[in-house]
């Protein structure tokens, strides 16, 4: 069974919906958890069964689906994408779990479970074309729950969402179509497979422009700084339960998806987009957290926020060594469970209040201890308190982009002091002072369903941030592969020099090691 | 006097006609059926067409194995050319009309159907589409396209609205104009090289080395416009929409596809080798009218206010970006045209016959026409698989993975970058990503939208019936799980498409 793990990660929960279409609709939700419960635990059992000493491939199938084309269902995971596949699966189940009544239950659920389908299929696709399939479809269930339970522009804002991004994507799937015509050309055969194309030396010019083909596609997704509009409308719009997967799951395949084909595919284009992109992603750093503090609504401040984290995510990547990308990694993975998190909490006092502007509350803190309480971790975890989970994965992206340039990570830092600016103002407005509204002041404390959600998340934060290591130390090991085959593959001086030698720095070590003896 | 004309039987390879013969023959034993007793029921000739189909399909995998053995076959003194794409087009063809015949079963009673002329015509009008695709001389063609337009005209004058007789005039006028332009340009080639054959014209232009480009030029115009009439290439396709409103839904459906397909064999068979032959303005041109066809349809169908326009206009979209196959020219981009059109076929009669099964005998007051948009409101809640399915189709259409047409859309933009086209292959997916807006509203208005008709979700399926059921059922599970039949078809497709030498 371990060996279909990953199959079965991603069709268990396909077939479970499509069985769920017979269950009634009051045992819906007991059957949603039970299939997210279990669908957890086999990605748990994943995890355990993961030996994280390889830095290769683990678990692969392969099933032939198109081969005279060269199109082959392969999946597996690494390092990298092991924790995004659990991260998902988990925020399924606590997602389902903390569901708070809403009409249409069954249909949600459903819904919510082709969408696990098509996420661990993106996370676990070793092929590019399956990658695009699963790609796309998880449109679908995101364009329906923004558009059937989402607030009064839902409609405006999931076919933004959807078009928008199908919009990128297909552009992307040009390069993929060049990428396995080069692959043609140079082998004589067709061949989607990601890891025939980490083999690929491709001359720098086609580099650059594969590489924007498959930026337009990742960069839409992520969303980064000109293509980022869709976003706000889609947070805004879409239920809570909603926002929740976009920010902690979805968003996260862009940031992946640079890692797992622009890296490693076109090394010496990485290099010579590094600053051109490490300057968007400072700008929305930058941008995103000054309008985030010009927001009302406590919603759009979590929304742009999370697109202010996800640039410093981009700028881990685009440090093109070991700790800036092992530190985006797990930054995904940290933004994941913290403004998945901040969502949920905005979920609650909207569930309560049916208002998400800030100014209608006030002193929420005498009345909610606990939420604000939560709220406050939360809070502080965003920002970046060292001792939380984001701070090890930002310190990591900046001292790895430091290596690269100074003077714009010394810019990427200041950006998370106005990151710690604009959530204590909003805490501020929110949970201190008198309770000055009516209708504030005999407000329930989060309950029991919620929190399900969120102490789970809350301890993932805290533990985490204290020992990061079991995360940490497999993510690096992949990390360490992708680097030293960056290097290997450039062709530039300068991207040679840019990417470290990984190989020469640890036989150095051992050098040096030898010498003090 | 004239000696005896010395011809064996063997040398005239009867066994080339028998495709076309087989539908022609069913037609007649209908109509004298109808001669011995008339008013039978409409099931009958149904299924006595559907048996005929089935035989005549048969008999193309027949003809199939025998090409695979010995290669092209000619017969009947080289009028008849069987080569692969005749084949293949044959099979979509009768493939798709037998998917198409059991729509006539309907639930509520639509006149046409009762009439034995109905499905005569029919018959006659497959025949001369198989001829028109198994030929490469140009009188043969035009038989073949005349008779089987001529037939078509009269099939949707039969659905007896006021618009379907607008709809065939229409629709008869501007075949009659396309029929002109054709034989002006078969005329002009024949003066040019004294042939009619196709491959016989090309090798004496190429011989001549293009000496009277002018004049080659004219013709080409000519056929250009005759084809683009019987493709709806933009600035020709300004009759489709309103045919396509003016007959039922499911004729519109395979208006979208039969004849279509059977123009593609002629244009690929006449335009290949003229695109091959290095006149670069004739790629300019092809260029141009695909692009056209490609982004102006996919406007227009962006502002429609009813389904079966937004359909019409979107098909008109498909059909310049199959042009495109035509235009690149490489076995890879031949055999795209192909798997596009087949998949397309489940994917389009399916999307067409779930507007039939919704569709109400008479008007009702508040409607402007037979599926506008808001008729589908809120229909998830009324008839969630219906509108389940209807999504499906919409999806595929718009070409998001896995559905039928993603691979065909997939494979054409691959064939577009492995021939050097990349800019067509980037206007071709940004005009998939436009499509998508369209498509994506008749979702909306399905999933998101409150119902506005007050009964509940019968209307949706009005005429539903087994035999319905059943053929949306068969393009449903074609769409969903064409990734696993993607490998064969290639296969077969690139075999027959390279073995015929495009």
């Amino acid at each position: 069974m371990l060996d279909h793990i990953l199959s079965i990660l991603i069709f268990f929960p396909a077939l479970a919906a499509m069985l769920g279409f017979v269950v009634h609709k009051d045992s819906m939700r007991s059957y949603g958890v039970a299939v997210a419960t279990i669908e957890f635990a086999l990605s748990l059992w994943l995890w355990f069964a993961f030996d994280s000493t390889v830095s290769g491939m683990q678990f692969m199938e392969q099933i032939a689906l198109v081969p005279t084309f060269g199109i082959n269902y392969i999946v597996g995971v690494d390092g990298i994408s092991l924790f995004i596949v659990v991260l998902a699966s988990f925020f399924t189940m606590i997602g389902i779990a903390s569901l708070g009544e809403t009409k249409d239950i069954k249909n949600l659920i459903i819904t919510l479970l082709f969408l696990q389908m098509t996420m661990a299929g993106v996370f676990s696709a070793l092929d590019a074309i399956v990658f695009y399939v699963f790609w796309e479809l998880s449109l679908v269930p995101m364009l329906y729950i923004i558009g059937a339970w989402g607030g009064p522009l839902r409609i405006y804002a999931s076919v933004k969402f959807f078009l928008y991004t199908f919009a990128g994507s297909l552009v992307m799937l040009v390069g993929m179509l060049f990428m396995a015509y080069f692959y043609f050309q140079a082998t004589g055969e067709w061949s989607f497979a990601i890891l025939d194309w980490y083999r690929l030396i491709l001359p720098e010019s086609f580099q650059l422009w594969l590489f924007a083909a498959f930026f337009m596609g990742f960069a839409i997704k992520v969303p980064m700084f000109p293509f980022h509009t869709w976003l706000p409308y889609a947070h805004g719009q879409a239920p809570t339960i909603g926002s929740v997967i976009l920010a902690a799951i979805l968003l996260k395949m862009g940031t992946y998806a640079f890692i797992r084909f622009s890296l490693p595919l076109f090394p010496d284009a990485s290099v010579y987009f590094m600053f051109p992109i490490a300057i968007l992603a400072i700008i929305m750093i930058i941008y995103t957290a000054m309008v985030a503090y010009a927001q009302k609504d406590i919603k759009q401040v979590v929304a742009y926020s999370s697109v202010s984290h996800m640039g410093v995510i981009i700028l881990g990547t685009f440090a093109l060594n070991v700790e800036g990308i092992t530190g985006s990694i797990f930054l995904m993975i940290a933004h994941g469970v913290v403004s998945g998190a901040l969502f949920f909490l905005v979920g609650v006092i909207y569930d309560r209040r049916h208002t998400k502007y800030m100014s209608e509350f006030g002193g929420l803190a005498h009345v909610m201890p606990r939420y604000a309480t939560i709220f406050g971790l939360m809070m502080m975890a965003s920002v970046g308190l060292p001792l939380t989970i984001n701070f090890v994965g930002e310190f990591l992206s900046l001292l790895g982009f430091y290596k690269q340039s100074h003077i714009l990570t010394l810019l990427a830092g200041t950006a998370i002091i106005v990151g710690a600016i604009y959530m204590l103002a909003a805490y501020k407005k929110m949970f201190f002072g008198v309770v000055t509204k009516e209708e504030n002041k005999h407000l329930p404390d989060v309950n029991k369903r919620e929190l399900i959600a969120l102490i789970p998340l809350a301890i993932i934060t805290v533990w985490l941030g204290i020992y990061p290591k079991p995360v940490l130390g497999t993510i690096n090991t992949s990390v360490e592969s992708v680097v030293s085959l960056m290097h290997e593959k450039a062709q530039t001086q300068e991207a040679k020099s840019r990417i470290p030698n990984i190989a020469k720095e640890a036989s150095a070590a051992k050098n040096s090691v030898e010498e003090a003896h | 006097m004239l000696s005896p004309v010395n011809v064996s039987i063997e040398s005239l390879n009867l066994m080339t006609l028998v495709p076309m013969l087989i539908p022609i023959v069913g037609a007649l034993l209908i109509l004298v059926i109808d001669l011995f007793k008339s008013e039978q029921d409409r099931s009958l000739y149904v299924m006595l067409s559907l048996l005929i189909l089935g035989v005549d399909f048969i008999s193309l995998m027949d003809s199939a194995s025998v090409f695979h053995k010995n290669g092209t076959i000619m017969g009947v003194f080289d009028v008849m050319l069987i080569d692969g794409l005749a084949i293949l087009s044959q099979f979509i063809i009768v493939g798709a009309s037998m998917l198409f015949i059991p729509l006539a079963l309907t639930h509520k009673r639509f006149h046409e159907f009762s009439y034995p002329e109905f499905f005569a015509l029919f018959l006659f009008m497959i025949a001369g589409f198989q001829f028109m695709v198994a030929t490469d001389n140009l009188i043969l063609i035009f038989v073949g396209l005349e008779t089987a337009s001529l037939a078509l005209y009269t099939l949707i004058a039969m659905h007896n609205r006021d618009k379907s007789f607008e709809a065939a005039v229409k629709y008869f006028t501007m075949g009659a104009l396309a029929a002109g332009f054709f034989s002006f340009g078969s005329m002009i080639f024949y003066a040019l090289t004294g042939s009619v054959e196709i491959n016989q014209i090309a090798e004496v232009l190429s011989a001549n080395k293009y000496a009277d480009i002018g004049f080659v030029l004219v013709g080409v115009v000519f056929l250009l416009a005759s084809f683009g009439f019987k493709l709806s290439i933009v600035p020709f396709h300004t009759w489709t929409p309103d045919v396509y409103e003016g007959s039922s839904a499911a004729l519109a459906g395979y208006m979208s596809i039969v004849p279509k397909i059977a123009a593609f064999i002629v244009a690929m068979r006449i335009f290949e080798f003229l695109i091959h032959s290095g006149v670069v303005w004739l790629e300019v041109i092809l260029y141009i009218f695909v692009v056209m066809t490609m982004t102006l349809a996919n406007v227009w169908a962006l502002v429609q206010t009813d389904v079966k326009r937004m359909l019409a206009y979107s098909s008109i979209s498909h059909a310049g970006f199959v042009m495109a196959a035509i235009l690149i020219g490489t076995t890879q981009s031949n055999s795209a045209l192909f798997l596009y059109w087949i998949l397309f076929s489940f994917t389009n009669l399916g999307s067409f016959s779930m507007l039939w099964i919704s569709r109400q005998k008479n008007l009702p007051a508040h409607q402007q026409s037979d599926h506008s948009y808001n008729k589908f409101a809120g229909m998830i809640k009324t008839a969630p698989v219906a509108a389940s399915i209807m999504a499906l189709f919409m999806l595929s259409l718009a070409g998001l993975p896995p559905f039928g047409l993603f691979w065909g859309k997939m494979y054409m933009v691959s064939s577009a970058i492995t021939g050097g086209y990349t800019v067509l292959a980037l206007i071709m997916v940004l005009n998939s990503a436009i499509a998508g807006y369209y498509y994506l509203k008749l979702i909306v208005y399905m999933f998101m939208r409150e119902p506005i008709m007050e009964d509940s979700g019968h209307i949706y399926s009005a005429n539903a019936t087994l035999p319905l059921k059943t053929i949306i059922g068969i393009a449903a599970i074609g769409t969903i799980f064409a990734f696993l039949a993607i490998n064969q078809l290639l296969e077969f497709i690139t075999m027959f498409v390279y073995n015929s030498g495009y």
